[in-house]
């Protein structure tokens, strides 16, 4: 699913976020992006976005070259990608339901599909009854929830998660990660940036780790 | 991964390209245009006073026009009865006078000719001037009989032709067409319009500006909603679109609030001027926009208001991406 071949970034200022990061994210599976902040979990995440460019070296992801993608096909890659960010990004004028819907809408669905597909979302996180709320009258929890229905509505293949459980108590935090279990149960493949170390290993699953911008650990595939 | 995905509500196996097909592309326009319009009555306040400049802007100009159209279906009256007066020699009689006024009632290019007898010029005059007791002092009638001739035609050269060949005839002293005032006021007529033109470029540039800037300012405002649009797939043409509706929302509304100006001032306008038409015999009324120029009016407003969001959005939009 998802193919880092050698892959450096460096910003503008010089900074050198990633150095010759290689691994391989296989179909279905789920893995942690782990690592002391800074380290470039962010980045590594964005460069599968295509919300940043590698400086050197190959991102594919289901086998499209994403560092070299054309501005225009960008929007069609992220359709099929579900990201979740610690700070939720909801639009806050909107209702969870709007909030929800809004990348059905981007890619063009319309009528009743929209609404069973939205309420299914939001029935997968447990937030049924919270479709005409605003997000500001929901905790952290629900809000973040609501960012996960956001994320997974248009049943993308791919859900990246950037620090989903920063803000939240350890409770809502294995909550959370349950939930992303559930999805790649159901064959989504999942990465999930965190320095939750103990949550990790509660979780069990495939680490990877970066230090400094290089991958020291679980760059070889799980078996 | 898919065999497993198709099965449960989580995952699609492969994205499989839109082809926007003419339902779902009219379908997309329709909510972009009706999301900008209900963003529009939101903040009804604030958009009613950008809304109130652009409609100021646009009806300076077309109440001008409306203004200057009617001077012309004035003076367009005017010119229908431009005269060419005869006067005749000194030695022609009267019974030469008529038949000279038969003769030229026939010829092609004259619709009437009068006969003012000397005798009916002087009475005339005596009553026009307030000099009727200087008058009564003359021993004899100074005034020649006078032919004056309506011609069919009427546009300045034509009349202008004739008036030379009836100059030309034996029996006539002087010919005068009142023609001076007819080419001047053309002139000024000529001038005004030009100057409409210029204050309307001027105020379409206006309008164009502010659309620019609302927008712009709705894009600053929607910086959050934009990055958030890019995260999850939109494309540039599903943002852009929201924005250019906007802008011609704008456009027409602004448009349609700079005809409900006009046609106010004109209804305060109609009373009066009827009564000075009445004053002068006139059956003319003032003339509102008219549908063709309602039509251009209104037209032209979106056309600005697209053409002022398009500038704000090639410039603004791109800038914002996601990070």
């Amino acid at each position: 699913m998802i193919e880092f071949h050698a892959v450096s970034k460096r910003y503008p200022g010089g900074k050198e976020a990633l150095r010759g990061v290689s691994f391989r994210l296989g179909h279905g599976e789920m893995a942690f992006l782990t690592g002391h902040s800074g380290a470039g979990k962010s980045t590594l995440l964005k460069l599968i976005a295509c919300l940043e460019r590698p400086t050197a070296g190959q991102v594919l992801v289901d086998g499209l070259n994403v560092g070299r993608l054309p501005r225009r096909r960008i929007p069609q890659l992220r359709r099929r990608i579900g990201v979740v960010f610690q700070d939720h990004r909801l639009l806050h004028d909107r209702t969870v339901f709007e909030n929800v819907a809004l990348p059905l809408h981007v890619a063009g669905h319309r009528g009743p599909e929209v609404g069973r597909r939205v309420r299914a979302a939001l029935d997968q996180v447990g937030l049924l009854g919270k479709e005409r709320a605003y997000p500001v009258t929901l905790s952290g929890g629900e809000q973040q929830r609501v960012g996960i229905a956001r994320a997974v509505v248009n049943r993308p293949p791919l859900l990246l998660a950037d620090e989903p459980t920063g803000n939240l108590d350890p409770e809502l935090s294995r909550e959370i990660m349950a939930l992303f279990a559930r999805f790649n149960q159901v064959g989504v493949t999942v990465l999930i940036a965190t320095h939750d170390i103990a949550l990790v290993e509660a979780m069990g699953r495939r680490r990877l780790v970066l230090r400094e911008g290089r991958l020291v650990e679980g760059a070889a595939e799980a078996a | 991964m898919a065999a497993r995905g198709e099965r449960a509500a989580g995952a699609a196996p492969a994205a499989r390209p839109r082809r926007l097909r003419p339902r779902a592309w009219l379908a997309e326009h329709r909510d972009a245009a009706a999301g900008s319009l209900r963003r529009l009555a939101r903040e009804p306040l604030s958009s009613l006073m950008t809304l109130a400049v652009i409609g100021i802007a646009l009806a300076l100009p077309a109440g001008l026009h409306v203004l200057l159209a009617n001077a012309q279906a004035v003076t367009g009256g005017w010119r229908g009865e431009a005269r060419i007066s005869l006067f005749l020699e000194r030695g022609v009689d009267l019974a030469r006078a008529r038949a000279l006024r038969r003769e030229l009632a026939a010829r092609p290019g004259v619709r009437a000719v009068e006969l003012v007898t000397p005798e009916q010029a002087l009475a005339e005059f005596r009553r026009l001037s307030g000099f009727g007791e200087a008058l009564d002092a003359l021993e004899e009638n100074p005034l020649p009989a006078t032919l004056v001739v309506t011609p069919a035609a009427s546009d300045p050269q034509a009349l202008a032709a004739l008036a030379a060949r009836l100059r030309a005839l034996p029996e006539v002293e002087a010919a005068q067409l009142d023609l001076e005032w007819v080419r001047r006021l053309h002139a000024i007529l000529a001038l005004a319009r030009r100057g409409v033109a210029v204050v309307a470029a001027l105020l379409a540039a206006a309008v164009l500006l502010v659309v620019g800037n609302t927008i712009r300012l709705e894009i600053q405002n929607r910086r959050e909603e934009i990055v958030v649009a890019k995260l999850i797939g939109a494309t540039d043409g599903f943002i852009r679109r929201a924005f250019l509706y906007s802008g011609l929302w704008h456009g027409l509304l602004g448009a349609a609030l700079a005809w409900l100006l006009v046609e106010g001032a004109l209804a305060l306008l109609a009373g009066p001027a009827a009564r000075l038409a009445e004053l002068y015999g006139s059956a003319w009324r003032l003339a509102g926009l008219g549908a063709g120029a309602s039509l251009t009016l209104l037209a032209g407003g979106a056309a600005l208001g697209l053409a002022g969001a398009w500038l704000a959005v090639a410039r603004h939009l791109r800038e914002i991406e996601p990070a």
